[in-house]
């Protein structure tokens, strides 16, 4: 199957349609009777020849990986602007922003902001954030490039699958921004869009009507687009393996991305239906999350019989193991820069393997951690807060394991290495404030503050991001075959560590002192005192997301000026680098690599140095060589 | 550049702490009979949490600042014990600290979630609504009228949908826009939402409760001290929730039947 012909672009969707049937009935094939190791990569297409197959509709998982890459940069874009246009809000309300009535008459009369177009912003930085820029970058995007090289694989198994993930995820991002200019703007709800605000219309406020159905079409179609990419990662880990690789040999990267496939086929699974649920009580008169004799403008509202928490239970059933979809593939990606970096093997590749498979697990037994204060029974706080705690535990022993593995190591300083301890750094910073989160009687004073914008914004947020970093100095030279400037990347390095230091940790402050967060302003007498330190946090978010044009200027001037760069360019051992930069249509050249060692072989003798590539016959003693 | 780093996550982790042990952000001071559980939770975590992030990030300066940059020739060396230290270590260490939290933070929580009010408690209804709470007293008679939704309507101040004429009980009803209670006096609170979800929060009093559309939810608490103290909104409930707000009135049992009396004669 599979094969390309030359067929028109308006034949395409059917085209697409037809063999993607196929595939369906290709998966369950595969699935049922498991290939054994030797089986090379299920397809073989030939390279496209159109302009339109090779860069747009693409089936190599690179292309695609890379379109992933740029589309979560064009979204971490928005929602910089979006968290800036915030920040200046919050330090000085009053000021008129020049231009933004541009973006809205109403919303911003004379580039004033309105309390309500504050909380569209956040809503909309909220979700582009965590669904275009966390979930794509570390996972899709990385995921899609690194996860067939890593394993041997010449591509995906179901490139079409790949190609529509991709896509459908484009439609989702162009849906959820066209939000912008259709109605009263996008909705106001929070990216957590709590029910029955989510579901009674346009009375509930701007953008409540329209705004909301938009939001939930965009991340109903990225959840499609997440299911079928997850589908085609973990076929890819588990049937595609080349000769040799077996699972305790692929690289710690892998692991993570088939790891998160899993978390993301079973969240992504929950908030599909719960969107289309919500759509339903608009359009279709249903109340699946509208109680009864509510009453708004003084009208009673034409529901009965919802139930307001249940959108909560979905949302977080999902939004938790989300956390941790965005986190999971920066543990490897981190993990397998620092192994690079160190010279040395960690201290145990399983434990930490362990450990992201006991993240993955726990994350599914903790989402009720949300919803202490929501009036759920306050018995079952009790029974969400405990498996909260004991995920510290995992977390710890793979931070432990990192710390102690630079022990004695020879640790190489580059951009990429900075940004993978500046992970560390952060995931500690945003974990130990998990510890009062954990615990419901002090979540009576932090819950619904900034203390938890604080905690997420350092864990999920900045960690995440600084994770995609470290993946894109790290892989840029085989991504795009040409290095990045160092000395760019070394000035981003530090500005953005300080800088997001400096904004995040008064976070904390003043969600101790009682600051509450989605707050357009603070008109309280309590909240006074503390503007002060929202203004310093608005100068400190505005240098430190100016910042970043600095990696975008290195990122474009590197793509087409940078100096060419080697294969092997880290001197790294796993099967991306094993291959020519940037890798061949079908990623190694027509051979098919055979797998001699464990992913990690550094600090030993061989013919090229102190490391033995994956595909090297080179017999070297280690204690870690696994049969 | 490894020491650079090293020095600088560890002037980082300093900054950071010191805001905490100076006390410069706290929450202000308690005036509930349960609070100074969660005040005390509070304050252990701290410490724990606290010990942690410095451990960690100056054990991450340490290393970083000795093993980075050796040149080609350095011996490459495993940290005695390996993995399974380690993993012991996290598990005794962490597995007795997060049991002992869990444990302990219990009593805080079952304090004012598990155990009921007691019977003689004042009851108080809130009702949140886009963006105002109101407050209903039942008055002389002791019982709540009961509500009627379709009756709701903010230009005639019926915020509760009260029928008078056909409810006898609801006659006696005080309804105001601001909250009062006695001193030393234990309140039972029923809260109910009339539109969208809402959040009942003061800081003072350490209490926290979402209100739930379509749910009756109840909260006790007993205030210490007299004061004038700010109810604010906590849950996303729409473009004016930044501005939702009551104030809470701590008064003595005199001041407070006094302004009772001044309420039942504004209704």
């Amino acid at each position: 199957m599979g094969q390309e012909g030359t067929g028109t672009t308006v034949a395409l969707p059917i085209r697409v349609l037809r063999v993607s049937i196929a595939e369906w009935e290709h998966f369950f094939e595969v699935s049922i009777k498991m290939h054994d190791m030797s089986a090379h990569a299920a397809q073989h297409h030939a390279p496209p020849t159109s302009f339109l197959r090779k860069h747009v509709f693409s089936l190599d998982h690179k292309v695609i990986g890379k379109q992933y890459y740029a589309l979560a940069l064009l979204a971490a874009l928005c929602g910089m602007v979006l968290s800036w246009l915030m920040r200046i809000h919050l330090g000085w309300t009053n000021a008129a922003i020049p231009g933004l009535q541009l973006l809205s008459k109403t919303g911003a009369p004379g580039g004033v902001m309105t309390p309500e177009y504050y909380l569209q912003l956040m809503t909309m930085h909220g979700t582009i954030m965590v669904f275009f820029v966390l979930t794509t970058a570390p996972f899709a995007a990385f995921g899609n490039f690194f996860l067939p090289i890593q394993v041997g694989a010449e591509d995906m198994p179901f490139p079409r699958f790949n190609m529509m993930s991709f896509w459908v995820t484009f439609l989702a991002f162009v849906v959820l921004m066209s939000s912008f200019f259709i109605g009263d703007g996008p909705t106001l709800g929070g990216w957590t869009q709590y029910a029955p605000l989510n579901s009674v219309g346009a009375v509930g406020g701007p953008g409540e009507g329209m705004g909301v159905i938009l939001w939930m079409i965009s991340i109903a179609l990225f959840c499609i687009g997440q299911l079928l990419g997850s589908l085609n990662f973990i076929t890819t880990t588990l049937d595609l393996r080349v000769k040799g690789m077996s699972l305790m040999r692929l690289p710690l990267t892998a692991w993570a991305w088939f790891i998160t496939s899993c978390m993301g086929l079973t969240a992504f699974a929950v908030l599909m239906p719960a969107c289309i649920l919500v759509i339903l009580d608009h359009v279709a008169g249903t109340s699946f999350f509208v109680a009864s004799n509510l009453v708004i403008n003084d009208q009673l509202q034409p529901h009965s019989g919802g139930s307001t928490l249940l959108w909560q239970h979905l949302f977080w059933f999902f939004g938790h193991p989300e956390v941790y979809i965005a986190i999971v593939p920066g543990i490897g990606i981190v993990s397998h820069i620092l192994i690079t970096s160190m010279r040395k093997q960690m201290l145990s590749q399983r434990v930490l393997i362990y450990c992201m498979g006991a993240l993955a697990v726990l994350s599914y037994m903790v989402y009720g951690h949300h919803m202490f204060v929501s009036g759920m029974n306050p018995f079952s706080a009790l029974a969400f807060s405990f498996p909260t705690l004991v995920i510290t535990i995992p977390a710890t022993i793979v931070v432990l394991i990192w710390v102690f593995s630079l022990y004695g190591s020879n640790f190489r300083i580059n951009s990429a290495s900075l940004f993978a301890l500046g992970f560390i750094s952060m995931f500690v910073s945003g974990g130990v404030s998990g510890f009062f989160l954990a615990q419901p009687s002090i979540d009576i004073m932090l819950h619904g503050t900034y203390f938890v914008v604080g905690h997420f914004h350092m864990v999920m947020g900045v960690a995440a991001m600084f994770g995609i970093f470290a993946g894109t100095y790290f892989w840029f030279p085989k991504m795009a075959g040409r290095m990045m400037n160092e000395t760019l990347g070394k000035i981003h390095f530090w500005l953005s560590f300080v800088g997001t230091y400096c904004i995040f940790m008064p976070f904390h402050y003043l969600g101790m002192a009682g600051n509450i967060r989605r707050y357009s302003s603070f008109p309280d007498d309590y909240m006074q005192s503390l503007i002060p330190v929202h203004q310093y946090i608005t100068v400190a978010a505005l240098i430190t997301g100016a910042a970043q044009l600095i990696f975008l200027y290195n990122l474009i001037h590197s793509r087409f000026w940078g100096k060419p760069a080697p294969d092997n360019p880290w001197e790294a051992t796993s099967l991306e680098w094993s291959t020519a930069t940037p890798p061949p249509f079908d990623n190694f050249g027509g051979k098919h690599p055979v797998v001699y060692h464990d992913p990690y072989q550094y600090g030993v003798r061989s013919s090229v140095g102190d490391y033995v590539m994956q595909t090297s016959p080179e017999q070297v003693q280690t204690e870690h060589d696994e049969k | 550049m490894a020491k650079l780093f090293a020095v600088t996550l560890v002037i980082i982790a300093i900054l950071s702490a010191i805001p905490i042990l100076r006390h410069t952000w706290v929450a202000p001071e308690d005036i509930s009979t349960h609070g100074h559980l969660i005040d005390e939770q509070m304050s252990e975590t701290m410490a724990e949490a606290g010990i942690a992030f410095l451990a960690a990030q100056f054990l991450l300066a340490l290393f970083v600042w000795q093993y980075s940059n050796r040149g080609p020739n350095a011996k490459l060396k495993r940290f005695p014990g390996g993995a399974t230290g380690l993993v012991i270590a996290a598990l005794l260490v962490v597995g007795v600290e997060v049991l002992a939290l869990g444990v302990f933070g219990v009593k805080a929580w079952a304090n004012q979630y598990l155990t009921p009010p007691s019977a003689n408690a004042m009851r108080i209804q809130v009702q949140a609504g886009q963006f105002a709470y109101y407050f209903r007293y039942p008055g002389p008679d002791g019982t709540f009228g009961p509500t009627h939704a379709e009756l709701i309507n903010e230009g005639s101040q019926n915020f509760f949908g009260l029928d008078p004429e056909h409810d006898s009980d609801s006659r006696d009803d005080i309804v105001t826009a601001e909250m009062a209670i006695p001193v030393d006096k234990e309140i039972h609170l029923l809260m109910h939402a009339k539109d969208v979800g809402h959040s009942f929060f003061v800081r003072e009093l350490r209490v926290q409760q979402d209100f739930v559309p379509g749910l009756d939810v109840s909260l006790h608490f007993t205030a210490t001290k007299v004061g004038k103290y700010e109810i604010v909104c906590t849950q996303l409930c729409g473009l004016g929730h930044y501005n939702m707000k009551a104030y809470l009135y701590v008064l003595s049992q005199p001041d407070f039947e006094e302004w009772v009396k001044k309420e039942q004669a504004l209704q």
